[in-house]
């Protein structure tokens, strides 16, 4: 055996720099560089390679510690997010502690970003420097071995969240889904058809979500927000806020006669899942298929929260179930799980943003969701294509991209609107025979059969218009008439089409609150504010913070069927991490040396886990608690704390390596 | 955007400055590699320290990048608020700004030593920092703390005499 | 001749205070200078240095060299002396870590003559002499010290073989450094001679620390009622305790004064202003930058503060030369 305990021996270092095909030795002369190493103190065997990634590159180190007797061993080629595992697995298969390894990113830090063969190969000397100097003094430690909490959290009950918790519990896991409004179902529960096939979304998605409701492994939580997240993978400690909806859930039957009997005559409250286009009582059920089928109360609306004398006629004709409480509070409990997945979904651009399109001006523009309402069966029109004005409209306007593609919005594309446009002005035409224009810039229908269903649509005499409206206006003297200026830029002009309807194709954000989740959940955020994803290709379900996945359109906009493969991905994933039963940290933890140790206390106020603490006269650190931040290693002003990986005297190293040609 | 300051042909004495850059392991690393693959272009100049934490950062390091020969030392963490280990990167700051009031009484120049927060998404950023310093550093030459020799006239043998032979004759 | 152990005792760039320290050691003194020879010690006895240079290489059981090294005469005898002694210790903080005089590697000698010798207020030089590396006596020409751009530490000049540290060594400590070295069993060669944990160890005020202390503000000793027994860090004031050697018996605390890091840092530390600095900033109670820039206004002094004896021992050793610093119009003016 190779392995050698530190001070037993002379470090016997082997370097490895790897070509990545092309990818590396284009830029960095990576002959010189492996020759280069050879020079090195402490280097016994330095080769150069094309993968060595591959089996048998992982062969050559595997060989080289036997035959050669290394205990070292230092790969320089991409970047250890990408491989570190690879290496040290076998490092650790060619006999030898897998933390006698050090790796260097010549790739993603060198031979990528820099265009001066000279100055690449230069740069990369200096890291595979800096390396085997480093690797020197590492430890042979052991990574620690941490049981994990078998339930798991799905924060979100829209279709990610809702098929992410339905694969999980079949597997027979115990999951929590945390939703904050009073029903599950997100969006779709709002749509009428789903693209391209047109299927019905409620009848799609309802049996789901009885499926959630029945599941035995399923605890559903309506009304309910994650407010802190503590602990790290497979012993998450989450604080879920249960608001109150005023009814107890279990002794409400879902009978609706409160609703009938309220004492308003007429909803007089903007009903919020209609998007305002009519209005509700105060105590009512989000939608018909709600889940949990039970009713809530809105304090801001209803007279006994705001004066204290109503009669109460819901009470009355609860008093067999005596299920309004009006003096429920809001609760919380904390919830240990090994892992969460986060599928908080999306919020729709705020048209108003974009004050030329009109919208919450002229009565006659409409946002994509309105649409859908509208054209759905138990809308606020029970179906029919009814305007504010009260007419039908005989014309009507689709325009895409709003707040998509746009510098002065957002930048990204929203893939989904091309698809509902289309989908909606076939809806439409279908109602009302209007005539339909569709604004475009482009048509991205790129999904399985949605090419297909674009020739559909296009059969059904849509007129298709390529151009931005540039302005939505009033007819003169005809005020229920918009016209939509746009230049046609395949026609070569611009055209002025009056309208009695617009429908605004409004793009998918981020939800508002979304830096406050991340933060809760120690997850970032990437590009156009949605979570961010470990790896755009290889990665796209989980996150940077192990045991925290991502499902849907919170991780970016996407359409259903997306969002349900996505969910499933994270809930594999999720699966996987749980039935490993165990899960290994990095063993980079710091450690008080007790005899240095002065008991200063600089130290104890600043671990934010709460790792250190003091006792007789010393600091101690608790290393299952320590997550290997270095911040006490750094303070400690006597330098009685060192850590595991990142000790003082290996950074020091890694310094004077780096700087020996400075 | 600056130019990418790139040693074409250039003369090989023209200074090219060097630069120690510790990157937090989950924001400014990650930025770096999402450069690297988007093949980005930017200066040569920076030399990468991987931590876990810019809180990790010790001034001792940032001193010794400056005596082995650094000419610049950049320390690259996440965004207030987005530390991964809560509030390291806070504690990186209050050392930062103490550690380079030393610098500035030294009189070692404020663009040598820099804080960024750089997220892992914001790779233009890091880029741009790259190329900024690069250029900036390159304008100022090279941080030199060596200590000279130093010889001094009149110390050297071959004088007159002994001081007792001056002061007694 | 006697065959009492030779011992010799030098002043470098010194304000004397650690000659006193050895006379400080009051009826202990007696008793050493009856065990040892003391062969040269100019504060004190008139030997000269050609008497040194006649000794045999070796022959000087241990020489205790005070004072950072800032002139080449002081060089000079730094290596004579190394010569001829089986142990050079450096003696006090400017032997070991530079001293109060290293404060002077943030500027460089021309500006520090033209300060000293034609700007100064009380200065009256109407020539603008400056100090000579030559001079001619008697038609003799005569060399003179040249003055070093660079104060040094002892071993920074040459190899020494222990330290006793402090500003200046308390009795206790050379005492101690005194019994070890005729013990018999010696310390590894470096080793400074103090305790190698930091001054809270033995600070009777370590157990009236809060767990956590976030300051919004520094103190100013002489602007604060010193509670006597709470904490002074606790107090607002910078003390240094934290990221210095013990062995003191923290006797500035007791004093009520902070405790300015005299003993230098202990051996994990290889910078202890940068580590100080480190404790000190630990201690920031805010996350703003304005913020946080407001509560180090502070210290005005970071350099002064944190490397007040340790400049030439530090990583950086010194500002750096041609810095925007140091020149002459640079400084302060003064009033003519």
């Amino acid at each position: 055996m190779s392995e050698l305990s530190a001070g037993n021996g002379t470090p016997r270092v082997g370097v490895y720099v790897c070509h990545c095909g092309t990818n590396i030795s284009a830029t960095i002369d990576v002959v010189a560089a492996q020759q280069a190493a050879e020079t090195l103190p402490g280097v016994v065997i330095s080769r150069e390679y094309k993968y060595m990634c591959s089996d048998p590159g992982q062969e050559i180190i595997k060989k080289d510690i036997h035959d050669l007797d290394l205990n070292r061993v230092v790969v320089a080629s991409c970047s250890p997010c990408l491989h570190e595992e690879t290496f040290r697995k076998a490092v650790a298969d060619g006999g030898l502690n897998p933390y006698y390894f050090q790796m260097v990113n010549i790739r993603e830090h060198a031979a990528w970003v820099h265009k001066d063969m000279a100055a690449a190969t230069a740069k990369a000397n200096d890291l595979i420097r800096a390396a085997v100097r480093r690797v020197r003094l590492h430890q042979p430690l052991e990574a620690r071995r941490v049981p994990v909490d078998p339930n798991v959290m799905v924060v979100g009950g829209g279709i990610a969240g809702i098929h992410a918790a339905l694969t999980m519990a079949d597997a027979g896991k115990h999951v929590y889904l945390v939703e904050r409004e009073p029903s599950i179902g997100g969006h779709m529960a709002m749509f009428d058809k789903t693209f391209p096939t047109l299927d019905c979304a409620a009848c799609i998605l309802t049996p789901k979500m009885t499926r959630v409701r029945a599941h035995p492994n399923i605890e559903t939580m309506t009304m309910s927000e994650v407010t802190a997240v503590d602990g790290f993978v497979g012993n998450y400690t989450v604080t879920v806020r249960h608001n109150p909806r005023f009814i107890i859930e279990d002794a409400c039957v879902g009978c609706l006669e409160c609703i009938d009997a309220c004492v308003f005559r007429n909803g007089k409250t903007q009903d919020e899942f209609n998007l305002g286009l009519s209005k509700r009582k105060p105590i009512y059920i989000p939608f018909p298929q709600a889940v949990p089928q039970v009713v809530l109360i809105d304090p801001a609306g209803c007279i006994e929260f705001r004066t204290g004398k109503c009669k109460k006629t819901c009470v009355e004709v609860c008093a067999e179930r005596n299920a309004i409480d009006f003096q429920q509070e809001a609760t919380t409990e904390d919830i240990t799980v090994g892992a969460v997945i986060v599928a908080t979904g999306f919020e729709t651009f705020d048209a108003t943003r974009l004050p030329r399109y009109g919208y919450g001006n002229l009565d006659g523009v409409y946002t994509a969701l309105e649409v859908e309402r509208l054209v759905n069966a138990s809308g606020p029109t029970d179906g029919e294509i009814v305007l504010r004005n009260g007419r039908k409209p005989e014309a009507i306007g689709v325009i895409h991209c709003i707040g998509s593609r746009d510098k002065n919005t957002n930048e990204y594309c929203s893939r989904v609107c091309c698809m509902y446009s289309l989908k909606l002005s076939h809806l439409l035409k279908e109602k009302t025979d209007a005539e339909i224009y569709e604004f475009y810039i482009d048509m991205r229908t790129a999904g399985k059969g949605f090419e297909e269903f674009y020739n559909r649509v296009a059969e059904e005499g849509i007129h298709f218009i390529r151009g931005k409206v540039a302005d939505v206006y009033p007819e003169a003297g005809n005020p229920d008439k918009l016209v939509l200026q746009a230049e046609d830029t395949l026609a070569g002009m611009v055209r002025q089409i009056p309208v009695d309807m617009v429908v605004l194709a409004t793009g998918l954000e981020p939800r508002q609150d979304a830096e406050d989740v991340r933060r809760t959940f120690n997850i970032t955020c990437s590009g156009g504010g949605f979570f961010m994803e470990r790896h755009p290709k290889l990665a796209p379900v989980s996150t940077f913070t192990d045991g925290v996945f991502l499902a849907g359109a919170c991780q970016g906009p996407k359409d259903i069927p997306d969002t349900v493969a996505q969910a499933g991905a994270a809930a594999a994933e999720a699966l996987a991490l749980i039935d490993a039963g165990f899960i290994e940290l990095e063993p980079n933890t710091a450690f008080v040396v007790e005899e240095n140790c002065s008991g200063c206390k600089t130290c104890v106020g600043l671990c934010p886990f709460n790792s250190i603490s003091y006792a007789d006269g010393k600091a101690q650190i608790n290393e299952v608690l320590c997550k290997g931040c270095g911040t006490c290693v750094a303070a400690c002003p006597s330098g009685a704390i060192r850590q595991n990986l990142f000790d003082d005297d290996e950074i020091f190293e890694e310094i004077a390596g780096v700087l020996t040609n400075a | 955007m600056l130019e990418v300051t790139e040693d074409r042909g250039a003369a090989p004495e023209e200074f090219e400055p060097t630069i120690a850059a510790f990157f937090c392991n989950w924001c400014t690393y990650l930025a770096a590699d999402l450069a690297g693959t988007s093949r980005m272009k930017y200066a040569p100049n920076a030399r990468v320290i991987r931590v876990m934490c810019s809180g990790r950062i010790d001034p001792q390091f940032v001193f010794d990048a400056f005596a082995k020969g650094a000419d610049g030392v950049l320390i690259g963490g996440c965004h207030p608020g987005d530390c991964h280990y809560q509030e390291g990167n806070y504690k990186a700051l209050r050392r930062y700004r103490l550690t380079k009031r030393v610098l500035d009484a030294l009189g070692v120049e404020p663009e040598r030593f820099r804080l960024e927060w750089i997220s892992a998404a914001e790779a233009d950023r890091l880029r741009d920092v790259m190329n900024e310093m690069a250029a900036q550093i390159k304008a100022l030459g090279p941080a030199d703390f060596s200590v000279p020799d130093e010889t001094f006239p009149g110390t050297d043998p071959g004088l007159d005499a002994t001081a007792e032979e001056a002061v007694v004759s | 001749m006697t065959d009492k152990p030779k011992v010799a005792f030098y002043w470098c760039a010194s304000c004397g205070g650690c000659e006193e320290a050895v006379v400080d050691l009051a009826e202990k003194l007696l008793d050493v200078v009856e065990a040892i020879d003391i062969v040269f010690w100019p504060v004190a006895l008139d030997t000269k240095r050609a008497d040194v240079e006649a000794m045999e290489d070796g022959s000087i059981l241990a020489t205790f060299v005070n004072g950072a090294v800032r002139t080449t005469e002081q060089e000079e005898m730094v290596h004579m002396l190394r010569r001829k002694s089986q142990l050079l210790l450096a003696f006090g903080a400017c032997a070991h870590l530079g001293g109060i005089p290293g404060l002077a590697n943030q500027s460089d000698r021309d500006t520090i003559f033209d300060v000293v010798y034609r700007r100064s207020p009380s200065t009256v030089n109407p020539d603008g002499v400056v100090p000579q590396t030559q001079t001619t006596v008697n038609g003799y020409k005569l060399p003179l010290p040249g003055f070093y751009d660079t104060v040094r530490t002892v071993g920074q000049v040459t190899d020494i073989d222990y330290v006793v540290p402090g500003c200046p060594p308390t009795p206790g400590i050379i005492a101690g450094a005194v019994n070890t070295l005729l013990g018999g069993d010696l310390p590894p060669r470096g080793t400074v001679l103090a305790p190698d944990v930091a001054l809270c160890d033995e600070c009777d005020r370590k157990t009236t620390k809060p767990e956590t202390v976030s300051l919004t503000e520094w103190k100013r000793p002489h602007l604060v009622d010193v509670d006597e027994e709470l904490c002074l860090l606790a107090q607002g004031l910078v003390c240094l305790g934290p990221a210095t050697r013990a062995g003191c018996g923290a006797q500035c605390v007791g004093a009520n004064m902070p405790c300015t890091g005299c003993f230098g840092p202990t051996s994990r530390v290889r910078d202890g202003g940068g580590k100080a600095l480190a404790a000190i900033a630990s201690l920031v109670g805010s996350d703003e930058p304005d913020e946080i820039d407001h509560i180090l206004d502070g210290i005005p002094d970071p350099v002064g503060t944190f490397f007040r004896y340790s400049l030439p021992a530090s990583l950086l050793r010194r500002a750096p030369i041609g810095s925007r610093n140091n020149t002459p119009t640079a400084t302060t003016e003064r009033s003519e």
